[in-house]
Parts: C-alpha cells; sequence; structure tokens
C-alpha cells in the first residue's frame, strides 16, 4: 500500500520535521519506507537514511507499508508531513 | 601529610596548585579525540563479543547525548535529540554488525558504518553539512565508548564533580557548565594556562600540569587541594572531613579579610592598591562586590572574540561606556585590542606563524598601515565614552618592545584625547629598558605571564614546562624590580597585571620590589587582601 505525500514544511524533511517523522515511524507497529519519486526506498525508521533522502519542502515522496493497519498507519504519517513540522 | 598520603587516601598526584580552596568530588573525564582505529585493528574478541561492544558504545552515545538534550532543552536540545536518535538509527546499527560478523574490530566497525552515512549526507550537499558535523561528534564519542576510554566533549553531570581533562582550551570552558564544576584538575598547562586563567577568574581551584591524572577512574573520588597543588586519589572520609574544616577556616579568614576594605600600605607607608582584571560589563558587579579600587586590565578583546567585523565606533563606545560608569570615582586601566596568532579575533587577519608567542600581536598587528585605523577608532571611542561617567581612564598597549614603540604608541593614544597613557611590560627587552620607556608614558604594567614565557622561554602551554612557568623565578622577579625602580624614579606607577598579582604567595613579594598595585581575577582578591595583612 502506497500514499504519495507533498511535504509542507519548509525546509524540508530535515532537522525538527525528520526527527518527528522518524520517531512516529518507529513507534509505528509495522516497517513502513520512504522514497523520493522514482528512487529506491528507505526505512522511515532511519534518521540517517531518511536525511540522506534530501528531501526539500514541497517535494513529492512515496510512503509504503504492508499488512495489517497499514493503511492508519500512512495516513498518521502523511499527516505528519502535510503539516509544517517546524512549529 | 606533606609528601605521602598516609592512611588518608590510596594516592596522592600532584600538580601546580591555582588558588587556595580544597575540595573532595568525583572525577568526570573529559576525552580528546583520537584518531579512529585502522582498518586492520585486530578484533579482541569473537564477532558476537565486538557486535555487543560496539552496539553497547552506541547505546552509551546514545544515553550520554539524551542526558544533555534534557538539560540543555530549546533549539540546541532538539539537535542533540536529533543525534540520540541518529546513534539509536537501526540501519546504522545493521552497518555495524554485518561488519564485525566479518571480523571487523568494534571500534573500526563503528567508524567504518558511521563513515558510509557520512559520505550520503555529506553528498546531499552543503544543506546537511551541520549533520554531517554532528555525525563526525558522534562517530568520535562511539569509538572513544567501544574502546571504554572517555568521550570527547566536556561532561554533563546531574551532580557537581571535579574536572579532570587534559587541558581546557576556550571553546571547552564556553561550553562548561560551571556550575556543576567542584574543581578542575589537567594533566598538561602551567600556571597560566586556559584553565588556570579560568580557574582564577571563576573561583574554581584547580590543580594543572598533574601527570598520571588522565589514568583516573570515571566517578572516582578525588580530594583536590590546591594551596598544596595536591590530589588525593580515593580519600577516607575522615581525610575529607578535616580538609572541609581546613577549607571552612580559610574561607572565614579570607571573609574577614574582605570585610575590611582600606587600602593596603607597605610599613614605609606607600599605598598599594588592589585592582582588578575584567572583560566586560559582565564583570563589574563581581569586581566591586569582591573590593576592587578599580580597574587594572580591562581585556578588550574580550568583548570581539568571535566578531567577524570590526567591532563599529558606536559598538565599542556604548560597550566601554558601560563598564566605566561602573567604576565611577575609580582608575580604570583599559588595554588595547590584543591578538596575535594564538588569539586570532576573525577581522583580524594575521596568518598562520611558525611561532605565534613571537609573531605579529598585541601592538605590532596595528602598526602597519593596513591595521591602524581599527586602533584609531578604538582610542577614539574609549576617550569619547570616558567623558562624564567619572572614571578615570588610563590606556596602554600590549607587547611594547622598546621605546620607539612607546612613543608611537603615546603619540597615537594622546591624538585621540587620552591623558593617562601607558604600556604593558611583557617583553624582557622593555623591562630592561624600562627607564626610556616609562621617559615616553605616564604609566606602566607588568604581563607576568608573557614576561615569565618569554624570559625563561618556556611555551605557556606546554605542560611539561610548568616549573619554568614561575613568575617567581628570581630572573623573572629582577626585571620586575628594574621595572618597579625605573618607575619609582621618574613618579610613574608601575603595576603588575599578570597571575601572579593574584597568587597570594607572590603578592607581597612584588609589593616589595616596588610595584604600585596588582590587578587580578576578582575572585582572587579576598585572599591576596587576606595574605597582605597577614
Amino acid at each position: 500500500m502506497q500514499r504519495t505525500v507533498t511535504v509542507a514544511s519548509r525546509v524540508g524533511l530535515h532537522a525538527r520535521p525528520a526527527a518527528v517523522f522518524v520517531k512516529a515511524a518507529s513507534a509505528a507497529s509495522l516497517p513502513v519506507t520512504i522514497a523520493k519519486e522514482g528512487r529506491e526506498p528507505v526505512s522511515a525508521r532511519s534518521i540517517l537514511a531518511v536525511l540522506g533522502l534530501d528531501v526539500r519542502g514541497g517535494e513529492d515522496v512515496v510512503l509504503e507499508a504492508e499488512g495489517d493497519g497499514a493503511d492508519e498507519i500512512l495516513e498518521r504519517l502523511a499527516d505528519l508531513l502535510t503539516e509544517d513540522l517546524e512549529g | 601529610m606533606k609528601d605521602s598520603p598516609g592512611n588518608g587516601a590510596s594516592r596522592r598526584l600532584n600538580g601546580v596548585g591555582i588558588g587556595g580552596a580544597s575540595v573532595a568530588g568525583p572525577v568526570a573525564l573529559m576525552g580528546v579525540p583520537e584518531p579512529p582505529p585502522g582498518p586492520l585493528t585486530p578484533p579482541a574478541g569473537p564477532p558476537a563479543e565486538e557486535a555487543e561492544r560496539a552496539l553497547a558504545a552506541l547505546r552509551l552515545v546514545a544515553a550520554e547525548l539524551g542526558r544533555r538534550a534534557e538539560l540543555a532543552g530549546g533549539e540546541a536540545g532538539e539537535v542533540l535529540e536529533a543525534q540520540v536518535l541518529m546513534a539509536q538509527d537501526p540501519m546504522l546499527a545493521e552497518a555495524v554488525t554485518a561488519r564485525t560478523a566479518v571480523g571487523v574490530a568494534a571500534g573500526r566497525a563503528v567508524f567504518e558504518a558511521f563513515g558510509v552515512f557520512r559520505a550520503q549526507l555529506a553528498g546531499a550537499g552543503e544543506y546537511l553539512a551541520a549533520r554531517v558535523a554532528d555525525l563526525d561528534d558522534l562517530a568520535a564519542r562511539a569509538v572513544a565508548a567501544a574502546a571504554g576510554r572517555p568521550m570527547p566533549g566536556v561532561p554533563v553531570r546531574d551532580e557537581p564533580f571535579v574536572l579532570v581533562a587534559h587541558d581546557l582550551a576556550p571553546a571547552d570552558t564556553a561550553l562548561l557548565d560551571l556550575q556543576k564544576v567542584l574543581a578542575l584538575v589537567t594533566e598538561q598547562g602551567g600556571p597560566t594556562s586556559h584553565t588556570a586563567i579560568l580557574a582564577r577568574a571563576r573561583g574554581i581551584p584547580a590543580v594543572v600540569g598533574v601527570t598520571g591524572a588522565l589514568e583516573l577512574t570515571e566517578d572516582e573520588l578525588l580530594l583536590v587541594d590546591a594551596s598544596e597543588g595536591a590530589v588525593y586519589v580515593a580519600p577516607t572520609d575522615e581525610f575529607v572531613a578535616r580538609a572541609r574544616e581546613r577549607e571552612a577556616a580559610r574561607r572565614e579568614a579570607a571573609a574577614l579579610a574582605t570585610a575590611g576594605t582600606e587600602p593596603i600600605r607597605t610599613p614605609d607607608g606607600r599605598e598599594v592598591k588592589l585592582l582588578a582584571n575584567i572583560g566586560g560589563a559582565v564583570d563589574v558587579a563581581d569586581a566591586l562586590a569582591a573590593g576592587a579600587e578599580g580597574v587594572g586590565l580591562f581585556r578588550t578583546e574580550v568583548l570581539y572574540l568571535g566578531a567577524h567585523e570590526p567591532p563599529s565606533y558606536e559598538d565599542q563606545l556604548t560597550a566601554y561606556r558601560a563598564v566605566f560608569e561602573g567604576f565611577a570615582g575609580m582608575t580604570v586601566i583599559a588595554r588595547t585590542l590584543d591578538a596575535g596568532a594564538d588569539k586570532p579575533l576573525p577581522f583580524l587577519p594575521l596568518g598562520e606563524e611558525p611561532n605565534p608567542s613571537l609573531g605579529v600581536r598585541g601592538i605590532r598587528a596595528f602598526r602597519d598601515a593596513g591595521h591602524v585605523r581599527l586602533l584609531e577608532t578604538q582610542l577614539a571611542a574609549m576617550a569619547a565614552a570616558a567623558e562624564g561617567t567619572g572614571a578615570d581612564l588610563w590606556v596602554m598597549a600590549p607587547m611594547i618592545a622598546d621605546a620607539q614603540e612607546a612613543h608611537w604608541f603615546a603619540a597615537k593614544a594622546r591624538e585621540a584625547g587620552i591623558d593617562k597613557v601607558g604600556v604593558m611590560i611583557e617583553v624582557p627587552a622593555a623591562a630592561l629598558c624600562a627607564r626610556e620607556i616609562l621617559a615616553e608614558v605616564d604609566f606602566a604594567s607588568i604581563g607576568t605571564n608573557d614576561l615569565t614565557q618569554y624570559t625563561m622561554a618556556a611555551d605557556r602551554l606546554v605542560g611539561a614546562l610548568g616549573g619554568l612557568q614561575d613568575a617567581g623565578h628570581p630572573a623573572v622577579l629582577k626585571l620586575i624590580a628594574m621595572t618597579a625602580y625605573a618607575g619609582a624614579e621618574l613618579g610613574k606607577p608601575v603595576g603588575v597585571c599578570g597571575e601572579a598579582a593574584g597568587d597570594p604567595r607572590l603578592a607581597a613579594e612584588l609589593i616589595r620590589l616596588g610595584v604600585t598595585s596588582l590587578s587580578m581575577a576578582p575572585a582572587a582578591l579576598a585572599e591576596v587582601r587576606a595574605a597582605l595583612r597577614a
């Protein structure tokens, strides 16, 4: 199951937004991956991998998870990315 | 008790004591960054053990940084929290165990694993440059932890501790929570090292140049006795209790001495002023509370450390006025900017020098046409700032070597409207020709730290030369005496503003040689006053 989301945060998926996102993904009951369009997905639980994607504000990312409850998990993580996490 | 700890402690380490206080507390070690283990470092155990050692190191780093994040809070806390997440990163752990599984030693595996992610982040461009630095910091910590050594960087503890370090750099002292530091013990450094200066400024007991300090164990109990220059390892309760009693008596004596702040007089009736060394308006309250009768050294460069632009005339005016207003009715001796390759100011590039202490420093940096404007602006700002504050402004230049330099500086200062112009005597040549120099100016102040370094040809920063970095050495005292004598002949004041002035054991000797004022860190005033009264 996949969701494509536009990252709202002006600074992109760096610093505080990245930390908030990774913490949420680590707390989820299923493994989740994140990818920039057309690129290899990486674990959303790895801050180093997520930072390495160098996602800028306004860019799209693809979240993916499989299994029971994947829908809700992706929903929650997608919400985090569409919020402005800087504040 | 002097040379053997007897039954009071398991052993005694010796160094140079700074201040007169004693205190007991647990060791917190500050490690130094070390080169990473090489690719062929043999593992100490089988792969499973190496993996566990490496992962335990990462957990230790995460725990340490987590603790710091809590203490720091705010934006700094968030950066640290992100570092905790990095240390706990599951992919990092995978990269580590993939290496230990094939026989790579724990420390090397950690170093290589960080290297993989470092390359990715560095490749993502300058936007992630700060994260790359965070990662390097983590890697250095984890490598040290895997080797069972203290992590580099200042320790952060909830409880007060005795900081044990190689030596402290100014950058370390800026990060240090001094509220928690009971005492400082360093392996390197002499009586004029940064550690010693910090200790005096903050009234923290310290013993520097202690051979074997870095072999102390984390959390081990120490009794640090600065008056003896001794560090007692694992002292007994009774030994600590006795030291506490002595310390209480010493404090009481010092408190009595500050209670009466009437001027110190020599047996022949000369009045000797006890002045404060300060770095800016933040130090004014401390200096006055300690009974300073004025300022003997206002280090103006402290206001501009880290500034990338030369300070404007207006900024200087405001900063100086804040200091002068605090000392209405008293003398304030301000020193013009003192910079050099060893204490660089970003807006005054002096380049690399093979021997910075013998290079373009102090007044030398301003004599060429390129930088003379900075000096002129500073002098004008000082003169204007003093107006109407009631403070009696004296201005002096650092690193004057001969009468011709003194003449040049005096002309510049008088042109700017400064009435009392002086020089620092730090170069042996200047002490030897003190008479000729004093003929050009109104006063002199002896900087014993540099004067000792140059006289003894012993670098202030080299701990192994601690024995030579002694302002009480007869050679240094002779130069001080010559300078004071020249001052007396010409009727011009000669003070001392180096660390020696704040040393209760040397103060009386300096006065005996004819010095007319002693200027020191505010925290040292009470003890020196007590010693002179005794």
